[in-house]
């Protein structure tokens, strides 16, 4: 197992590599830089080249690659171009954001999908599976800022109970918040539901019945205990989901976030910005994936982890 | 003759009835026709196909035109006193009419749902077949490149590689529409191929397959024969999910401000323009995210019914 953590471990080094360098070398294969971003008043060559000098771009690309990885291992992702400010203290302010909005979407997320799962499985094919199982699709079918303009016109326009855009106050976190935690609420649910219908089925739960267990000893500790394992290993891929998401979540509700940065430095062609912010989502990401396979196996003595 | 009756004939000399042959795939089409709501997906698909299609026809004005004087209309039920008889719907922040545009745009939604899927399952089933059968280096070089992507999230990839590219002369053709098309290309292929890998590979141990294989079938009858018919469900089923994704894609790009190039008309790109004065006129806002829904819902409520349809064990 160890062993098995360190490998995958050092194997997020090279992933990380190559995500760095597509987004490398489709920075260097698209045209214009991001000093001529206004074709109205281009600047002059001269100053495009004191630019180019500064930032280091006159170097030829292999070199700008090289030294890029070599500084992004010292945790230094360089300037941004159209800010003038280290990538570094535009991600270390926005991160914060990103990560609280991200964690309590989850958190709701999860309180919201689990117990409506469960109820759904367990009361197969009546009229609260039916309803469960329609928000489950509505949730996960309509895209976050379709839903978000749906929220705001009803619960920010009509009844004026939010604010529409900002974040601060918690007040202001509501709406992101819910309409982020949808999506992932509605895919965990689910899976809650066909993993508990999976498990009902499951021969021990028919022993246990058959002892004259009660209903609900049967539900909790054979049912409900084995049912969470598959819901637990697609909980980092929803959390994964919720990172990535919450850029559009973030510029629709104006929140200062890492996501509503990345955004802003794709739309400006803020290349190390876009760069720096890719490489945390990915890690990100990674890790996600990661740890849920780790968890997977100490959940489920089953699973035994390849070599 | 004994080879030419059918279960059908001989039930009928016997005079007894018996259930109507069917192939496989005619099972997969009465099960989905049962489906009510993949029905009510298919038909509202067809209908946005068909709004696509006749486009010029039905849109009352052209969707790019500014009418001065009649900008920020509202819908002509909200009964306001920013009402314009001429427009049902009313009309954006700079008068172009938003019924006219919502059709037009339906014209972007459906091409990049079925295009760029296409090209993904072209690409991705010829690999994942060749990858699988043959293994070897193709095979290593594909998993290692699937593994990398993998860590790249989807809409991230998307996204930088439609936003590098859009100033470029590539990058507004055809409104930008094949800037896209490429970009979801590039991003889809690999799971697709992957998916298609893991299919052979399990089935290609199966006997049907030796069986083939000893009668002297060449490699290409193989895949294509027996392998790729086989294969065939669980691929149609992604592809069904491809298409809304396909346009969720555009819809996200082009509310983000990357997608299509204005002013041509598309869903997202509405929402984008309406936005900022969303507390005025909503329905410039409301109108666009409707039809987002509304063909979203209906291209799930098909892949679900063609998942039920095609694998009732995968019902979930």
């Amino acid at each position: 197992m160890l062993k098995y953590t360190i490998r995958r471990l050092l194997l997020v080094i090279p992933t990380l590599f190559f995500v760095a360098l597509i987004t490398f070398a489709l920075a260097k294969a698209a045209p214009g830089s991001p000093f001529d971003r206004n074709p109205d008043k281009p600047p002059k060559q001269e100053v495009i080249d004191r630019w180019n000098r500064f930032y280091g771009l006159d170097k030829p690309v292999h070199e700008q690659f090289i030294m890029y990885v070599i500084n992004v291992a010292k945790l230094d992702f360089g300037l941004s171009v159209v800010r003038q400010r280290p990538v570094v203290d535009i991600i270390g302010q926005g991160f914060p954001v990103t990560a609280q909005l991200g964690i309590q979407a989850l958190l709701l997320a999860l309180a919201v999908a689990l117990p409506l799962g469960v109820i759904s499985a367990l009361k197969q094919n009546t009229a609260i599976d039916y309803i469960s199982l329609f928000f489950a699709t509505v949730g996960t079918t309509i895209p976050s800022f379709v839903m978000a303009i749906f929220f705001i016109y009803f619960f920010a326009l009509n009844l004026k109970l939010f604010p529409i855009t900002g974040w601060g106050t918690p007040q202001h976190m509501v709406m992101p918040t819910v309409i982020l935690a949808m999506g992932a609420s509605a895919f965990l649910a689910r899976i809650t539901r066909a993993s508990m219908l999976e498990a009902i089925r499951q021969d021990y739960v028919r022993t246990a019945r058959s002892k004259g267990l009660r209903e609900q000893v049967v539900v909790v500790s054979h049912v409900l205990k084995n049912a969470l394992i598959p819901v637990a290993t697609v909980v980092g891929p929803a959390a994964a989901g919720l990172i990535t998401g919450s850029f559009i979540i973030e510029t629709f509700f104006s929140v200062p976030g890492m996501g509503r940065e990345y955004v802003r430095s794709i739309l400006a062609l803020d290349y190390p910005v876009i760069m720096g912010t890719t490489l945390l989502y990915a890690f990100f990401i990674i890790i996600a994936n990661l740890s849920v396979d780790l968890v997977y196996g100490m959940l489920d003595p089953r699973i035994k982890v390849a070599k | 003759m004994a080879t030419a009756s059918t279960t059908q004939d001989r039930a009928a000399e016997l005079n007894v009835l018996a259930r109507k042959q069917r192939s496989l795939w005619g099972d997969a089409v009465y099960r989905l026709f049962r489906n009510k709501a993949a029905v009510a997906g298919l038909i509202v698909v067809f209908a946005a196909f068909l709004v696509a299609v006749f486009a010029p026809v039905l849109a009352p004005y052209d969707p790019i035109v500014q009418h001065s004087g009649a900008g920020q209309m509202e819908p002509l039920w909200t009964g306001s006193k920013y009402i314009d008889p001429r427009f049902v719907l009313g009309t954006d922040f700079i008068g172009r009419d938003i019924l006219s545009r919502l059709i037009y745009a339906s014209r972007i939604s459906m091409i990049v749902g079925f295009v760029p899927t296409a090209i993904v399952f072209g690409l991705g089933v010829t690999v994942g077949l060749l990858a699988g059968f043959f293994g070897g280096w193709t095979d290593q070089l594909l998993m290692r490149f699937t593994d990398i992507i993998y860590a790249f999230p989807d809409f991230l990839f998307l996204i930088i590689i439609v936003a590098s590219f859009r100033t470029s002369a590539f990058g507004k053709i055809m409104d930008g529409l094949l800037l896209i098309f490429v970009a979801i290309a590039v991003v889809g292929w690999v799971g697709v191929a992957r998916l298609t890998r893991g299919q052979v590979l399990s089935l290609k141990e199966r006997e049907f397959v030796e069986a083939a294989r000893s009668v002297g079938a060449t490699p290409v009858r193989l895949m294509w024969k027996h392998l790729l018919p086989n294969a065939l469900a669980p691929l149609i089923v992604t592809a069904a999910f491809a298409v809304p994704g396909a346009i969720l894609g555009e819809a996200t790009l082009s509310f983000l401000g990357v997608g299509i190039v204005p002013p041509t008309a598309s869903w997202g790109g509405m929402i984008n323009e309406g936005f900022p004065l969303f507390s005025t006129n909503p329905w410039a806002v409301l109108m666009p995210a409707l039809c987002i829904s509304l063909v979203m819902l209906a291209f799930t409520f098909v892949g679900d019914g063609l998942r039920d349809a095609l694998d009732p064990r995968m019902k979930t």
